[in-house]
């Protein structure tokens, strides 16, 4: 990866520049909790290969990560154009360890240790533009009775020198999708990044699939996952950070990948669930952090606000998705009563007549029943993709409020630490005194990292957060356009049976 | 008064039947007063009348009641629809069907046709209380007649048993089975189609709420994305406004056409069932009348024979007109049916058409949002 501007990096690591496609991490160790204060309260397995932002500075995990390396990149100027920076939270100013990083435009703070080396990837790759096509097809029952699951073939074409063929497939099981979504939201969430979430669990429709129901409802159970499963792919992929993670290129290449266990708490519901109740805690218990970031209060408003519009726009189309359905049901039945009546019918004509209507009411009912699955399909879908999106969303704004409290916890202990040194200095105790200022610091250190790692997430979010709206706009636009161009196939289709019904009903007497 | 003048056998009717419209509703309170404008014969205007439900039962008691008609009872009775009722329960929305829907606008068609079938009825036409309906500014008598065997209702139940009762003659046999056949499924196709219609109407509910929600999500700021998504929302919204459009069209093309000639239908049907069960009512009359004029006792003989001359000639007498009203009923009912169901199509067809252009234009103009 090249970059344009690059500084030195900071003292205290060291690292090599790393090619592309060079494995950048170690193999993943054992399953480790990641961080204490972070999703703490899941046992999830971790993959120690992602950017770690405090990897080097956490006392934890320093022997772990301390070959692991990370690009360090730092902004070069035109990056920044697009994040309007606001003042940084109140909070006393610290002075910056002696690390030369190029100023960002307008930022008070100086010591942006930065790891956004991903953050060029899109922009700076040379010819290898976004270039996937992925599909999730080919659903196929495995096993019998209770085990018994469904496995889809996921196929990657793609000419992205990322990966090792232009075109092959793997088999996934749900439970594989659920694994990688819960590998990447224990890397990426904590530092801002929105990981998609992964399609819901359910219990009743699985059940049903392992009983082998083959009906309606069943085969449509299928048909919804197998699409959100592709859904969900695609946005993973298409997050220009997340397509690079070794998981994902696993997920995809690798005919076996190792079985996800304890899906129970894998469910993606579940762990943002988990998030944010952990987020929740964390407010409640201390101050309010004192947002004097205005892109960020306004922004977590917005994303308040979406979530409850999109619920309801969620609702209102499965409301009409129901209706349709019954439309389709109602327009079956008439169809057979007025073929009973055309049955009954002396008049031959008029006879006829009625069993055409009948033939039309039920072709109508067809139309009714595609235009349904239609609605379901695209807009309650969609819908429903957006309202777990923003859930992600809302994630990691609290994973940025957490990180700032993080960041206020080692100040105020500095503080307590100063303020006991002080009086340490008034006795005679020199071990004492030694140990206190070893500790002040070492917390010094912290409070600087905890600094950088909320401007980091802060940075990130706001990254994040631009991409996500210019996705909306697109995946909108693209899911509307597909759902007008059937609604005119209906219409036409609609108009020729009309005009093949017409000189039927002039034919009677 | 009234009475004295409703009983005289023959009118002339002095409006054009074809021209009676039921133009208005008007509604105080829990009352429904309906306006009716016709045609003079004369050429010199218009009459314009105010009439309630209850007005239109008095025209329909009367118009049963009527004496010195000869097979009077084999006149298949235009029918009138069910009472209408104001914020009406889910009961009378059932009975009234169709009729319940849009407002009372169906409702106003079927008086209408009520009366333009009464007003070109050969015989009832001729009844005068149909002239002052039509004309009369007062409003006719609203007293109750007394109750007259036309009254379905009152029919004892053992009467019923009668109306499986063996036909002598093969036509009449015929248009019995018949019509038991076609009451039955005419009913039951009415009763989906409104099931039909119904949930197009809720659908263009749920489509127009969609429509607002979309609304609530436009958001303000010169942030350029948060433009875009407001622009699509809008425009999204302006979508469901067509598929509401349409849907109601639809709904509204189904009501008054094929709607409204099924609830016809599936009216006149069982008023011809009515006629039916009347007149094999009056051929067990006859059969006894026959049985006791056999059996009867040389002192009565004669007064039996007597009633059992009187009950032939009724008899009579009412088979001929039934087979003229069937005749004529069978015609029309094909009429009607075809009349509608072209009125059907091609309403369909322009709504589809209509449709088609809306949503290509909502199409074309996504496709061009950059």
């Amino acid at each position: 990866m090249a970059e344009t501007a690059r500084d030195p990096p900071p003292d205290r690591t060291d690292f090599h520049e790393v090619e592309d496609g060079e494995d950048l991490f170690l193999e993943p160790s054992a399953t480790q909790e990641s961080e204490p204060a972070s999703l703490s309260a899941v046992d999830i397995s971790t993959n120690s290969n992602g950017p770690k932002q405090d990897s080097f500075f956490d006392d934890d995990n320093e022997d772990l990560f301390a070959e692991a390396t990370e690009e360090v990149s730092l902004d070069s100027p035109e990056r920044d154009v697009l994040l309007s920076d606001g003042p940084s939270p109140a909070i006393t100013p610290i002075t910056p360890p002696t690390s030369v990083i190029t100023p960002r435009i307008g930022n008070t703070h100086d010591d942006m240790f930065t790891h956004s080396s991903f953050d060029e990837v899109e922009e700076e790759e040379g010819g290898d533009s976004f270039d996937i096509h992925l599909s999730v097809s080919d659903p196929e029952k495995i096993g019998d009775g209770m085990n018994a699951y469904m496995a889809y073939k996921v196929t990657t074409k793609t000419s992205m020198s990322l990966f090792k063929q232009r075109d092959f497939s793997v088999k996934r099981r749900f439970s594989d999708f659920l694994g990688l979504h819960s590998k990447l939201a224990s890397k990426y969430l904590h530092i801002g990044y929105i990981v998609p979430p992964a399609p819901e669990k359910s219990i009743v429709g699985m059940t049903k699939v392992k009983v082998g129901k083959e009906d309606q409802s069943s085969n449509e159970f299928v048909e919804k996952r197998r699409s959100a499963l592709e859904r969900y792919l695609m946005r993973t992929v298409k997050h220009p950070v997340l397509l690079k993670d070794p998981d994902v290129l696993q997920f995809l290449e690798s005919s076996e990948l190792p079985r996800a266990v304890n899906t129970q708490a894998l469910s993606s519901a579940g762990i943002l669930r988990m998030v944010n109740k952990a987020a929740d805690a964390v407010n409640k218990m201390t101050i309010k952090m004192n947002e004097s970031d205005a892109w960020f209060e306004e922004k977590q408003q917005h994303f308040e606000n979406l979530d409850v519009q999109l619920k309801k726009l969620h609702a209102s189309v499965e409301s009409l998705v129901c209706h349709r359905k019954e439309l389709s049901v109602n327009t079956a039945q008439f169809a057979k009563s007025a073929a009973m009546l055309g049955n009954s019918e002396d008049h031959t004509a008029l006879s006829r007549a009625l069993s055409q209507l009948a033939e039309v009411e039920e072709k109508i009912d067809q139309l009714h029943q595609d235009q349904a699955n239609a609605d379901l399909y695209l807009f309650s879908e969609l819908l429903g993709d957006y309202v777990r999106l923003i859930s992600a969303v809302k994630g990691v704004f609290d994973q940025r409020m957490k990180t700032w409290q993080k960041w206020q916890d080692s100040q105020m202990l500095l503080q307590k630490k100063r303020e006991a040194e002080a009086k340490l200095q008034l006795t005679n105790k020199p071990d004492k005194l030694q140990q206190a200022k070893d500790e002040i610091k070492e917390l010094e250190g912290k409070v600087q990292q905890g600094e950088r790692d909320f401007e980091q997430i802060s940075k990130t979010i706001r990254k994040e957060v631009s991409r996500f709206e210019k996705e909306r706009v697109k995946d909108f636009k693209m899911i509307i356009v597909k759902y007008l161009e059937s609604l005119v196939q209906t219409q036409q289709q609609l108009i020729k049976y009309w005009e093949a019904f017409l000189p039927e009903a002039k034919a009677i007497s | 008064m009234m009475q004295e003048e409703v009983n005289e056998a023959t009118s002339v009717l002095s409006v054009y039947g074809h021209t009676i419209k039921v133009t208005e509703v008007l509604q105080d309170g829990d009352t429904l007063t309906f306006i009716i404008v016709s045609q003079k014969l004369s050429g010199t205007g218009e009459y314009h009348v105010d009439r309630t439900y209850e007005d239109f039962e008095w025209l329909q008691q009367h118009l049963y009641a009527q004496e010195y008609v000869p097979g009077l009872q084999g006149v298949i009775f235009p029918p009138l629809p069910v009472r209408p009722q104001v914020n009406a329960s889910a009961k009378v929305m059932k009975q009234l069907g169709f009729l319940g829907l849009g407002e009372w606008q169906p409702y106003c068609k079927a008086l209408e046709t009520f009366l333009r079938q009464v007003a070109a009825h050969s015989i009832l036409r001729k009844n005068k209380t149909v002239e002052v309906f039509l004309t009369s500014t007062d409003p006719p008598g609203r007293q109750k007649l007394r109750r007259n065997i036309f009254n379905r209702l009152s029919q004892a139940v053992e009467e019923l048993r009668k109306e499986g009762h063996k036909d002598v003659d093969e036509f009449f046999h015929t248009e019995r089975d018949h019509n038991l056949v076609l009451t039955g499924h005419t009913r039951i196709a009415a009763e989906k189609f409104l099931d039909v219609v119904l949930t197009e109407q809720k659908i263009a509910v749920a489509c127009g709420h969609f429509a607002a929600a979309l609304h609530i999500c436009v958001e303000n700021g010169e942030d350029p994305e948060k433009k875009a998504f407001s622009r699509v929302c809008v425009k999204l919204s302006e979508v469901f406004d067509s598929i509401k459009k349409n849907m109601t069209s639809i709904a509204v093309n189904d009501m008054n056409t094929l709607g409204l000639g099924l609830d016809l239908d599936s009216r006149y049907l069982e008023a011809e069932k009515e006629m039916l069960f009347r007149r094999t009512c009056k051929l067990v009359e006859l059969e006894n009348a026959k049985k006791n004029a056999e059996r009867a006792k040389p002192v009565k003989k004669n007064a039996m024979e007597e009633v059992k001359k009187a009950a032939e000639v009724e008899f009579e007498q009412i088979c001929k007109v039934a087979k003229q009203e069937i005749v004529q009923l069978n015609r029309e009912r094909v009429e009607m049916l075809q009349k509608n169901l072209i009125q059907w199509c091609e309403q369909q067809l322009q709504t589809a058409k209509e449709g088609a252009d809306a949503y290509n234009q909502h199409l074309q103009a996504f496709i061009a949002m950059a």
